[in-house]
């Protein structure tokens, strides 16, 4: 018999054990699988997984891709830590884009070292106002903030439809639904001379970093962890739950809505009808891949990225239909969900004690 | 008031409605046992599936609602066996489960893409169906919106009134002192969820088998997202589900009708109004401050056996 | 692990960073000179299940690869959002050795531009747009053409003189289609009414044939769409009505319902592209097909539709094909009154490709 039973003390390694296992799995499913179909596995998960950053151009799209995760990935990571279960951080990042793409535009042409903090900014209010509504109301009415957030998704989404059909339409583009392309003073420097990573990485890595400082030195990480873990203690400590439903959901809106405003003048360069593939929501899996550690998020998201890149691979070299890419991350995620048992467990195989 | 149409809208409303019934219901009894699983959208896509295929094979509609429940039921274990037996995060693995429904669906759905189910009769009930404006109304359904009201019904019976039930909450609201009682809180939530899958599979096989009727994937569009809203919005309390689905479906329904007699407001705007009027809704029944709008104590928690 | 976290998160850092200097900055446009097999590459915004649009794109790669056999070798990548991720996906077929690259939805459109500037060996065509460059070529149909015979077909047919019309977003093309099916229904039915529903999005099937209750509720017996499910016309079956299939022959969702469908035949173009492509001819083009290109096609004309009726959509189709009709002739006034056509002229395509007006006598304002 297999029996589990909570380790005493945890170490670091435990963690990457189980990473380990779940990455060991995944490999091992997805041979067996691609054999069935007839491909050849190795060489098949070679091309699939590894040449997509065998070049600069792969390692620079892959952390084009990963920015937003990383970046939402940190500031969720801080709210669910405080039990504050922001699940609209698409609509937050819908919001960012379309404000910070809307303050773009309205500069359209004129140049200026303050053109694009300008826009940053217009782009984290507009995220920031998102998240403030369901602090508000959860505040104050007491409503609930995950179906809140989540609704409100729905209509940042449509508003995001309404501008870019409307007001914010490019004048010479034939009435089609799309901005003008943004100038350069409002357009994200490149990190790379190939491929479309831009500087927003450097600020998903300084997230991170000054999430891994709030968890673990500044006062508001410990209130937060404290009101997350337990509403009782909280109050014992003084610590005020209305403080920390706003903290985080204002953080986690304006940190979402940066990460829109630097999806739209870092990798798109113009407003469309959609400027998110579910970045809000993946960005969800990514912070509890993470384990909810800030810090952790970057190779999550990193790992979570690739799997697209690896998606569109597979189709692209493996012939695999796109539904397919789907369910294989899903294994991936059961994988990897599914061993973070061993971290705080010890598998052991005889009898019972 | 041309009282035709204003029937037939009430139709249409029940009609639209009735998947997020049977899927709110589903996420319902599972957020009750205390387990919050954001893989409904999944779990209807599959069932969406499972019922189509079964109806092309010729199976009647039973069978086909009873394939439906059973790939919801299926896929849904293995989300049980990853939340409750490897602790895995209910909310990463939600998310997920979600994923790997609208993937499976895709890869085998291909194949039915540009057939047609066979037409579900209506099952007419006895004189009511023949009363003026309500009879078409509400009375001249298929037989799944007769089952989503029956179940929605017997839900609120067996939370609030059976022993199961009272166990079943006792899980959800502290797992711990459940416990200690002696109940079995992995094996009761092991239950909730696969029946909570059954639920929203059937949830899925209404829009294949009657709604639209047809299988496309991604076809689910975003409704299994409302359900899980739903169950919020309806306080965790089964007829309220239906109050909320049936007030959601007729603020979709009726600006669709609003625009067919001329009404012209960028339809974007008219979109939105079911996702604000939820909001209003939701603010006004919390501001009321009632403690029985209150979440169940351990939803989302991990429960963890200690020796 | 506590400390260890950060650590932890470090070494990642730091690996990655080394991985990323550890690459040399030269290598990236490898290209395989157009010898032998000619790789194309498409971009689909939707599944190739979709029954649909992409469905059409993609047995126009089909009938490419039928045509050609074994000096052709063709990719694809299906549902490709038109966000963010097109760009990468467009340059990464580019960089795959890719010689042509078909994007086949108009939120490709800068993408494929931004992509064609990094790879000027490569030829790209992108479909409904209107920007293009000396390696990136736009192509589109005249969809519009199909609608006028549905239009004509529509009005002759309906018994309440109610057309329903199930429409996705107010852009250049969808408007286009309105008033293309209402000048030719009002042609020949002059107590024709079209009564439009917007639903705001392309693909919702749900939703889809919620608005088809709701327009035969209201009295349509008829029903157009531009959106991309099959679910009206499955609708309009159970309901005993007609309608017109969308981008695919849809006769199998409504066998008595279909009147006739607009098909989207991509392949003559396709196949016409490629061959272009394998001898050396290819330039960057706009074309704007319609009935004369065999880009839009009809499908069968359903049962229901009787002879005479036949008889004058064939006639419309004829004559748009040769040249001799267009399907914005004037007089037409826009729908505030103001003149818009006069009598005998017909419409320029910059106005058409941007309009955004209803014509004289459509009911509720664009939104």
């Amino acid at each position: 018999m297999i029996f589990v039973e909570a380790r005493s003390e945890i170490h670091w390694y435990h963690e990457w054990i189980a990473v380990f296992v779940a990455l060991s799995l995944t490999v091992v499913t997805a041979s067996v699988l691609l054999a069935a179909i007839g491909l050849e596995p190795f060489s098949s998960l070679q091309r699939v997984f590894i040449r997509p950053l065998n070049s600069v151009y792969g390692v620079s799209e892959l952390i084009a891709k990963a920015t937003p995760l990383i970046t939402i990935g940190v500031a969720l990571a801080l709210g669910f830590r405080a039990g504050v279960w922001n699940i609209g951080a698409e609509g937050q990042l819908v919001m960012g884009g379309l404000c910070g793409g809307a303050v773009a535009l309205a500069f359209w042409g004129i140049d200026g070292f303050w053109v694009m903090p300008l826009v940053l900014l217009g782009g984290s209010l507009g995220g920031l106002l998102w998240g403030a509504i369901p602090a508000f109301l959860k505040v104050r009415f007491n409503t609930n903030e995950i179906l809140v957030s989540l609704m409100l998704t729905y209509v940042a989404i449509l508003l995001l439809s309404v501008m870019v059909h409307g007001p914010l339409r490019d004048p010479d583009g034939f009435n089609f639904p799309e901005s003008r392309l943004l100038h350069e003073a409002a357009t994200l420097p490149k990190l790379f001379s190939v491929g479309r990573g831009h500087i927003g990485f450097i600020f998903a890595i300084f997230f991170a970093l000054i999430g891994t400082w709030i968890v673990k030195r500044w006062h508001l990480g410990f209130e937060m962890r404290v009101t997350g873990l337990s509403l009782k203690a909280s109050k014992f400590a003084g610590y005020s739950r209305g403080r920390t439903v706003w903290m985080t959901l204002l953080i986690g809106g304006a940190v979402s809505g940066f990460a829109g405003v630097v999806e739209v003048t870092g990798n798109i360069g113009q407003l469309v009808p959609n400027i998110s593939p579910s970045y809000g929501f993946t960005a969800i899996i990514v912070a509890f891949l993470a384990r909810l550690h800030p810090i952790a998020v970057i190779p999550a998201g990193l790992l979570v990225a690739l799997s697209y890149l690896a998606g569109e691979a597979a189709q692209l070299t493996l012939r695999i239909p796109a539904a397919s890419t789907q369910v294989f991350q899903g294994l991936l995620l059961f994988f990897l969900l599914g061993t973070s048992l061993l971290v705080n467990f010890r598998v052991r195989f005889g009898r019972a004690v | 008031m041309d009282y035709g149409l204003l029937s037939s809208i009430l139709h249409a409303i029940l009609v639209a409605s009735t998947p997020l019934v049977f899927a709110g219901l589903g996420a319902l009894i599972q957020e009750r046992s205390g387990v919050l699983n954001l893989g409904i959208e999944g779990l209807m896509i599959v069932g969406a599936l499972a019922g189509f295929a079964t109806a092309l094979s010729g199976f009647p509609l039973l069978i086909s609602v009873i394939a439906a429940a059973l790939a919801g039921a299926l896929l849904a274990s293995i989300f049980a066996l990853l939340v409750l037996r490897l602790y895995a995060n209910p909310v990463a693995t939600g998310l997920a489960l979600t994923l790997f429904g609208l993937g499976l669906s895709a890869l085998a759905g291909a194949q039915y893409v540009g057939q047609a189910a066979p037409q579900v009769e209506a099952w007419n009930i006895p004189i009511l169906s023949h009363f003026p404006i309500v009879g078409h109304a509400f009375f001249s359904h298929d037989p799944l919106v007769y089952l989503s009201i029956t179940l929605a019904i017997l839900m609120w019976w067996f939370i609030t009134k059976s022993r199961a039930g009272l166990i079943l909450r006792a899980i959800g609201e502290n797992h711990s002192a459940a416990h200690a009682l002696g109940f079995s809180v992995i094996g009761i939530r092991f239950l909730a969820i696969i029946t909570g899958g059954a639920l929203a599979g059937i949830g899925g096989s209404y829009l294949t088998l009657v709604q639209t009727p047809l299988f496309v994937e991604g076809m689910t569009a975003g409704r299994g997202w409302i359900a899980l809203a739903l169950v919020v919005f309806a306080s965790w309390r089964p007829l309220r589900v239906i109050v909320g689905a049936y007030l959601f479906g007729s603020v979709s329904i009726i600006q669709l009708h609003g625009q067919a007699v001329g009404i012209s407001v960028a339809s974007q705007w008219l979109s939105m109004l079911p996702y604000i009027v939820t909001i209003g809704v939701l603010v006004i029944i919390a501001g009321r401050g009632n403690i029985s709008h209150k979440a169940p104590g351990s939803l989302g928690v991990t429960f963890k056996e200690s020796k | 692990m506590k400390k260890s976290n950060l650590v932890i998160g470090l070494l990642v850092l730091v690996a990655v960073i080394a991985a990323v200097m550890s690459f040399e900055p030269s290598e990236t446009k490898k290209r395989v000179a157009v010898s032998g097999k000619v790789k194309v590459g498409f971009v689909y915004v939707g599944p190739v299940a979709d029954a649909g649009w992409t469905y059409e794109h993609d047995r126009g790669r089909l009938a490419v690869e039928a045509e050609y056999g074994d000096k052709v070798e063709t990719v694809f990548i299906e549902s490709v959002d038109e966000g963010p991720d097109a760009e990468r996906v467009i340059a990464q077929m580019a960089q795959d050795g890719a010689n042509a690259v078909f994007t086949t939805s108009f939120g490709y459109m800068n993408p494929t531009i931004k992509v064609a500037k990094q790879f000027p060996d490569v030829k790209f065509e992108h479909a409904t747009g209107y920007k293009r460059a000396d390696n990136v070529a736009t192509y589109s149909s005249r969809f519009y053409e199909g609608r006028h015979v549905l239009g004509l077909v529509a009005g002759k047919m309906t018994k309440s003189n109610t057309i329903g019309y199930i429409a996705s977003f107010p852009i250049p093309e969808v408007v286009r289609g309105i008033n293309a099916a209402y000048l030719a229904a009002k042609s020949v039915n002059p107590d024709v009414k079209f009564k439009v529903i917007w639903v705001s999005t392309w693909f919702d099937p749900g939703k889809e044939a919620d608005a088809a209750k709701a327009l035969i509720d209201q009295g349509a017996d008829i029903l157009m769409q531009h959106t991309d499910s099959a679910a009206p016309m499955k609708i309009a079956e159970e309901r005993g009505i007609y309608a017109f299939g969308q981008a695919s022959d849809q006769a199998a969702y409504g066998p008595n319902a279909q009147l006739t469908a607009i098909i989207d035949d991509w392949a003559p173009y396709y196949v016409r592209r490629v061959d272009d492509l394998m001898n050396g001819s290819w330039s960057s083009t706009d074309t704007w097909g319609g009935f004369d290109t065999g880009m839009v096609a009809l499908a069968p004309y359903g049962k229901a539709v009787p002879d005479d009726v036949k008889a004058i959509a064939e006639e419309a189709r004829k004559a748009i094909t040769e040249g001799r009709l267009h399907a914005f002739t004037g007089p037409v006034n826009k729908q505030d009154g103001s003149p818009w056509l006069k009598p005998g002229e017909t419409a320029d395509d910059g106005t058409l490709l941007g309009m955004n007006f209803y014509v004289e006598g459509i009911e509720g304002s664009l939104p």
